[in-house]
């Protein structure tokens, strides 16, 4: 304990600033973990390719700040960035959510149709997730192969390096706690996984369509019976996994900025975990799994080191799965608690 | 037609020759110079090694998978396992011969599979397949965080076996093993002995990748002779009663957890096995080598060959290896096309390739026609 | 209680074999048994019968270690049940087949009976991987022993299909088949005649019938009244979780309790049939 700072001292030090920020984190996680929750809700799959829709919505994020931008990379302030975050959250979120639907209609429907084992279905989505991955890292030969390298190459250029975004958000402390600076990023990160959290349970619960997706979550044969169109139940499904998948798509590129065509493939297991950890398919679990996830993280950091926090993850999910297989709040997409 | 085909191959003095020509034919391969199925783009040798290795994989993987029905999504855990054992104790640690390594590295798997499954293996189906990839993932993590293990540098040197005579040494001449075997070649008919192109026979260099093909090729004839003889018990029926109904089967006697437990100490061991040969092959073992994707590649092996039975597995092992190689002329593209086929590999065929009992209903038909032509040809 | 833990030596000649004393089990505030005691003797056919719901399946649950008692505790051959894991007690001799049928689907029916008989087999991996004599013997010894028991049911001739591809009245035999390969003293039949027409039945209560004779006991749980009636020596009746009649069956049929929660309803349903 003498060689190096005390661990426990600099977890205690630092804890409002690990906090925060693992809430902030935790927010992606949640948002991506919607995505997973509640496809497993309702098909009682794990949509192993969820973590690309993710993927692709980072890259929305940023071909829109080139398209508006130009390639010179700047720093601004959130509000001076406002305009272009806001037109690529409106890409972010219609990018992923053609590439849910793409993935429902392409590599889910038919084997649904087939009533094929669930585990068919799990290597048709490493299937899906696999070509996602690629066409996304082969994209400056797709473009070339098309006779557009030349004219796309600012958005396609060394497609498997990271991409960064020509303008990075500059964060500015609001006020702080303890010792650590809480910035305006932070709290929009935390208020908008919130408020889409909010918003998604209420759709859920209140409208024609959230009932439907109660429905068929409860009991597809009885759901069907009942005069709901599970198709597209599932289609909806998959379209509000995508948009809440672009939504932290966003929010990861303004804390991030820079993304690859593979980062989706960690990012989606820790949202995976988060979404086991809330107990799958229950919205709220999501949510909560997500934030603590960030938060252990970030203390996991503190006190092992930065080499180990995807181990504290990984540690994390094992342990509660062993002790508490339904998660912190327990399986319900179609029970009363969604 | 095909009853009397079927009748004839299951006659003893058919069958055996027959598997006998197979057998020799397979560890021929390298040699033949086939034209179509033979490589242009990568080293045939080492593309046959790494099929032959991921035929293993997926024989042992299909035992936790097909048989004992627990799917396994951190396979690779394990393959690490016995590649790093065999790294440590022959060159970052020690300096064990390979053959004395290799067993040391399916122990502590085996080990290493029960200390997982121990606590896993109550944890039911679907987070099962998350549970085993978190541990796969750990064992990842550890391995890139700790010196004693390499670290994230990895562990580079490793020895090949021990060859029988003197170790193959081209730059100083030296063609090493027992004696030389030489290839085909077709481009210069008719003298297609190509002895200008030699292979040494249990010669372990860094050149030729065929000797190890041999040995891995040699490893899963054993393994999968071990593996009909286990499937063939009790200790299969056990697996299988527990896979269709696990609750049905602990009623009629079977402990079930200590089969699932067995199942997948002994799938972890051929894991570990594998994994000692791609070490000693490829020299060096690095934590990035040993990613999620790579266990979704054997499960993806195993499902598309036909989950339960051994020969679709090795089918599907094979196939996941080979392709990419194969139309390596497509380069970059080929994980693309790859992602794309499994996809519609599922679609197309849910049940596998190859499903289990499929054959085994075939040959009861063909018996029973055969039985029945037997008969109208006896009056 | 001092004369159910000493073996009772009864009007049908039987010791207890299994005993069920005062055993109570709640599932959340719900009581589905209450106090319930009866004894199974060596031999017999017992009848368990009730109204749904009247805790039947619980009681056989509660029997072969599915559920654990709240209170009171299950003997069987004057051991306790309590906390043993299933495969054992089915080694211990109670054997039972399932209400909807649980077959393995993918194996043939003469391996779902080798399963069975593996239940007391001392192969290992060991002996399966190097084939010793051990193995050869118990497999020989298995396969012959399960052959026997399928044309014992009846379904002889059909070793070879596969359980899913049997049809509806075999699998139920299988079941019974499967369930007596591994040797028990005491086999629990749960409600083996559902979906039986009445020449099924009669067959099936041959075969009941016949398992007594080879030395088993057994416990039927049973709607048919007809069937129950027919087969067994002494019958036990649940309502509400509570035993409100035990005794033999021209007993049970006069019994008033018996008719008013349970014959009166159950004799419309066989005028039904």
């Amino acid at each position: 304990m003498t060689r190096k700072p005390d661990p426990m001292h600099l977890l205690l030090h630092q804890f409002p600033e690990l906090t925060i920020t693992g809430l902030a984190v935790g927010s992606v996680y949640a948002l991506i973990a919607l995505g997973y929750t509640m496809v497993y809700g309702v098909l009682q799959l794990i949509n192993f390719a969820h973590s690309e829709v993710f993927m692709f919505g980072t890259f929305a994020v940023a071909w829109v700040a080139m398209a508006i931008h130009g390639p010179n990379s700047r720093s601004e302030n959130l509000e001076q960035a406002a305009g272009i975050l806001l037109l690529g959250l409106v890409a972010a979120m219609v990018l992923s959510g053609i590439v849910a639907l793409l993935l429902e209609r392409v590599a889910y429907r038919p084997l649904i149709k087939k009533k094929a084992p669930k585990i068919i279905a799990l290597i048709s989505a490493i299937g899906a997730a696999f070509a996602l991955e690629e066409v996304m890292g082969l994209r400056d030969r797709i473009a070339s192969a098309f006779g557009l390298g030349q004219r796309l190459s600012n958005y396609v250029q060394g497609a498997r390096n990271p991409y960064t975004m020509p303008v990075t958000v500059r964060p500015h402390p609001l006020f702080s706690i303890g010792n650590y600076k809480i910035t305006d990023v932070d709290i929009l990160m935390i208020v908008a996984a919130l408020l889409m959290m909010f918003l998604l349970e209420t759709f859920v619960k209140r409208t024609r369509f959230g009932k439907g997706i109660r429905a068929v979550a409860q009991d597809p044969e009885a759901a069907a019976l009942m005069g709901v169109n599970s198709t597209r139940v599932v289609q909806l499904t998959f379209l509000i996994g995508g948009l809440m998948a672009g939504v932290g798509a966003t929010l990861y590129m303004i804390r991030i900025g820079s993304t690859t065509a593979a980062g989706g493939d960690l990012l989606g297991i820790k949202a995976f975990t988060a979404a086991v950890m809330g107990g799958i398919g229950n919205l709220r679990g999501a949510l909560i799994g997500g934030l603590v996830l960030g938060v252990v993280e970030n203390w996991g950091i503190a006190v092992l080191g930065d080499s180990w926090k995807d181990v504290t993850s990984f540690v994390l999910l094992v342990l509660i799965l062993l002790v508490r297989p339904s998660g912190i709040l327990g399986e319900a997409l179609g029970k009363a608690r969604a | 037609m095909s009853g009397r085909l079927g009748g004839l191959l299951r006659r003893k003095q058919v069958s055996v020759p027959l598997l006998v020509l197979v057998v020799l034919f397979v560890y021929a391969l390298p040699m033949l110079d086939l034209p179509i199925i033979t490589t242009t783009d990568s080293d045939f040798g080492g593309v046959l090694f790494d099929a032959a290795s991921y035929a293993l994989i997926a024989v042992g993987l299909n035992i936790v998978i097909g048989y004992a029905g627990l799917l396994d999504l951190g396979y690779v855990g394990f393959y690490a396992c016995g590649a790093y054992t065999v790294a440590l104790l022959t060159e970052f640690h020690g300096h064990w011969p390979f053959f004395l390594a290799l067993p040391a590295a399916i122990v502590v798997t085996m080990v290493s599979g029960l200390i997982l499954g121990a606590p896993t293996l109550r944890v039911r189906g679907d987070y099962l397949a998350i549970v085993t990839m978190g541990f796969g993932e750990i064992i990842r993590l550890v391995i890139t965080n700790t010196h004693w293990l390499g670290a994230s540098q990895g562990i580079a040197g490793i020895p090949p076996p021990p060859s029988i005579g003197q170790a193959p040494d081209p730059a100083n001449g030296v063609a090493g093993g027992l004696f030389q075997v030489p290839h085909l070649s077709w481009s210069t008919f008719p003298n297609v002995i190509d002895v200008g192109h030699e292979t040494p026979f249990v010669g372990f260099g860094v050149a030729d990748a065929i000797p190890f093909y041999w040995l891995v090729l040699t490893a899963l004839f054993i393994v999968l002779i071990a593996d009909r003889l286990v499937k063939n018990s009790r200790v299969g029926r056990a697996w299988e009663a527990t896979r269709e109904d696990e609750d049905a089967a602990e009623v009629m006697g079977v402990p079930t957890f200590r089969y699932k437990l067995l199942a997948f100490a002994l799938g972890a061991a051929i894991g570990g096995l594998s994994g000692s040969f791609y070490a000693t092959q490829t020299t060096y073992v690095s934590p990035d080598t040993f990613i999620i994707t790579l266990s979704e590649l054997f499960v993806a092996a195993v499902i598309i060959g036909g989950a339960g039975n051994r020969w679709g597995a090795l089918a599907g092992g094979v196939l996941v290896a080979y392709l990419p190689e194969r139309f390596r002329s497509f380069s970059d593209w080929r994980m693309l096309v790859f992602g794309v086929a499994l996809m519609l590999l599922a679609i197309w065929r849910p049940q596998g390739i190859f499903p289990p009992r499929r054959t085994r209903r075939v040959l009861k038909v063909e018996a029973k026609i055969e039985a029945l032509e037997g008969e109208t040809a006896s009056v | 209680m001092s004369d159910t833990t000493t073996s009772t030596v009864t009007e049908s000649g039987g010791r207890a074999l299994l005993e069920v004393d005062n055993v109570t089990i709640k599932f959340g505030g719900v009581v589905a048994l209450d106090e319930v005691t009866f004894e199974i003797r060596e031999g017999e056919i017992l009848g368990l019968i009730g109204p749904n719901g009247a805790g039947k399946t619980t009681c056989f649950n509660v029997m072969t270690g599915v559920y654990q008692a709240t209170s009171g505790q299950i003997r069987f051959d004057g051991k306790p049940l309590a906390k043993m894991q299933r495969y054992k007690i089915t080694r211990l001799g109670i054997a039972r087949t399932f209400q909807n049928i649980r077959l393995f689907k993918s194996m043939t029916a003469l391996e779902n009976v080798m399963v069975g008989t593996d239940a007391h087999s001392r192969v290992g991996l060991f002996n399966a991987l190097f084939r010793t004599p051990l193995h050869r013997r118990t497999e020989a010894e298995s396969r012959e022993r399960a052959l026997e028991l399928l044309k014992f049911v009846g379904v002889d001739g059909r070793a070879d299909e596969l359980a899913e591809n049997l049809s509806y009245g075999d699998q139920r035999r299988l079941e019974i088949a499967r369930a007596m390969a591994t040797r028990p003293k005491l086999l629990c039949l749960d409600e083996p005649a559902a979906g039986f027409n009445p020449a099924e039945k009669q067959r099936l209560m041959e075969l009941i019938r016949n398992v007594r004779d080879e030395g088993y006991t057994v416990l039927l749980i049973e709607h048919d009244m007809r069937l129950v009636m027919g087969v067994t020596d002494r019958i036990v009746v649940l309502e509400f979780g509570r035993k409100i009649a035990e005794g033999a069956p021209a007993e049970i049929r006069d019994n008033p309790a018996v008719i008013a929660a349970y014959l009166g309803v159950e004799e419309d349903d066989d005028a039904a049939s």
